[in-house]
Parts: structure tokens; sequence; C-alpha cells
């Protein structure tokens, strides 16, 4: 199976974070949780979302060390390779 | 004619429910519209005389053996509930339940392990697993069955009243690290049922029951319904207790 590209999680996370509330303009890589009004629930739902999709296992530990949208994205993408 | 059973976006998991209370809420919950999945540990025929009088009156349920102590017990009954169903688990129901009394300064670590394993960690996990399916729908039911004992002393069971209030105070906190997602986790603490599980109790404890009875397995099964339902939208971390006044 190919590794998946940075586009691709960067897309669904996005979207991902886009379904608990903020508008998805808002949503860019260097967005924090904080601003988007992402809370620690919501973490726990996306790394559901990243562990369905890509196989990837992010603990508690790992979603409290990130802070914004673009952290998420580049250690799925490096957890996946 | 009684209003028909609403239809139901998911199905719905009963541990321990080939006999007793959990064979009651299998059954209330099912005529409430609800696919069940009739969890059972050793009592097969139980289960599927269960699935069988649930199927008799035109309703779903499926008889799924496993021992929910068990730590692939939650992901293996999900899984095959699920797929029976095709349809996600939306309502659990946390009622396995074992007992091994003895006075504390009796009571082996085995007795005590036991107990909390099946009454509390069990339950623990399979909420733990519930949860992602009802995350996903912005809806979901979780009632655990605790007991009065959690409530009110009652000599001989220093595991089970633990394990009883141990699951209390994880309905309470999973409920409210859950509710915006429009997800209810409550308690039902019966007292005296009439089952097999209190069979041996002394008769003595029924003068201490303000309604001078035992209750019925029917009798905790409806407030189950009841918390399982689109009724009981706004009814979290609660604790419901169905004890005829024992602990009031």
């Amino acid at each position: 199976m190919p590794a998946v590209t940075s586009e691709q999680v960067e897309s669904r996370v996005i979207e991902t974070l886009a379904s608990f509330g903020p508008d998805a303009s808002q949503i860019t890589r260097d967005a924090t949780f904080e601003e988007l009004d992402i809370d620690s629930l919501d973490l726990v739902e996306l790394a559901q979302v990243v562990e369905d999709e890509y196989g990837v296992v992010l603990k508690g530990e790992d979603m409290k060390e990130l802070k914004t949208v673009g952290e998420s994205i580049d250690l799925i993408v490096a957890r996946a390779e | 004619m009684p209003d028909p059973a609403p239809r139901r976006e998911g199905c719905a998991l009963v541990t321990g429910a080939s006999r007793g209370i959990g064979a009651a809420i299998a059954r209330a919950l099912a005529r409430d519209g609800w696919p069940v999945g009739v969890n059972y540990r050793a009592d097969q025929a139980g289960a599927e005389a269960v699935v069988a009088e649930i199927e008799r009156a035109g309703a779903r349920a499926v008889a799924l053996g496993a021992d929910v102590a068990d730590p692939g017990a939650a992901d293996q009954l999900f899984e095959a509930l699920e797929s029976q169903f095709a349809c996600p688990v939306l309502a659990l129901v946390n009622n396995a339940g074992i007992a091994a009394d003895n006075l504390t300064p009796s009571l082996r670590d085995d007795e005590w392990a036991a107990v909390l394993d099946t009454n509390l960690t069990a339950a623990f996990r399979l909420t733990r697993r519930a949860l992602k399916p009802m995350l996903r729908a912005r809806s979901g039911r979780i009632v655990n069955i605790s007991s009065v004992v959690a409530l009110r002393a009652n000599p001989g069971q220093a595991n089970y009243a633990a394990a009883k209030a141990g699951l209390i105070a994880l309905t309470k906190t999973a409920a409210v690290e859950v509710a915006r997602r429009g997800i209810t986790i409550n308690a039902v603490a019966p007292g005296w049922i009439d089952t097999d599980m209190t069979a041996e109790v002394s008769t003595d404890l029924l003068a201490q029951v303000p309604a001078r009875r035992a209750g019925t397995p029917e009798e905790v099964a409806a407030c189950v319904r009841f918390l399982a339902s689109d009724e009981a939208s706004y009814v979290t971390g609660a604790v419901l207790t169905v004890d005829g006044g024992l602990a009031a």
C-alpha cells in the first residue's frame, strides 16, 4: 500500500475538524486547536478517525503535545510512513 | 393499541442477559424497538430462550457468548453485534455481575479480584468501546447496573459494594466527559430484586424494605428502558434507585 501523502492527511484532518464546529476556512496549518475551539474530546475523536483510516495509533500523551493543525498532520504522516 | 416501537438507528447490547434482570432488560429494549445482543457467559440455553421469546414477539435479538471479564470481550461482542444487525451499537447496558460474598476479614484476594473484574473493569472496557460508535453518531445511551449496596452498607459484600460504587463514579465521570455529544450515561441501583442471585438472601432483609416486598426484574428493566429512550435525553450522570425505598 502506498504511504499516505501529506495532502491526503491534511484534507482528512481539516474535514474532521470542521465537523466539530469551526469553519473550514479557519482551519489552516498554523491555526491552534485553542483558537479553533477544538477541545480534548474532539482530539480523541480525531485520533479515532486517524486510527481507522491510516492505522496510526495516537495516544493521549501524543495528543496532549499537539498545539496546531499542522503539528497533527505532520505527526500522522510521520507515523504512517 | 400501543404506539409502535420507534425505528432505531443502532442496536443495543445487554451483558449478562441470559436470566434475571439482564433478560428482563433485553426483552424491554427489544419491545422498545432496539435490536438486542443478549450476552451470556455460561448459560447459552437461557440466552437462546430470551432471544426466541423476543423473536416470537416480532423483534430482533441475537445470543452472544463471552465472558465480559476477558479483556478481548468488548471488541468481540461489538464486532459480532454490529455485523449481525449491520448497525452501530448505540445502547449499552452493563448488567453482567457476579458476587463472592464474605466478611471483610475473610475476603480472599481472588474473591475481590473476580468481582471487581466482572462488575467494574468489564463495564469500563465496554463503555470505552461503546463510546467509539456513539461519539461518531453523536448519540448513545449507556446504563450501568449498580446496586443499592453502593449506597447503603450490606455486610459481607465489600467487594461487590466497592465495584458497584465504582460503577457509579465511572458513570458520573464518563457522563460529564461526553454529555455534549448527545450521549447519556446513567446508573440504575436495584435493591432486593427477586432473581436467582438473591434467592439465598435472608428474608430478614425484607423487613428493612419500606415497600415490604422484593422488586421484580421487570421493574428494573422499565427504568433501564426509560434511560435508553429518547425521552431521557436530558438525564445523564444520574443514579436511579429501584429499591422499594431501601436507600431513601
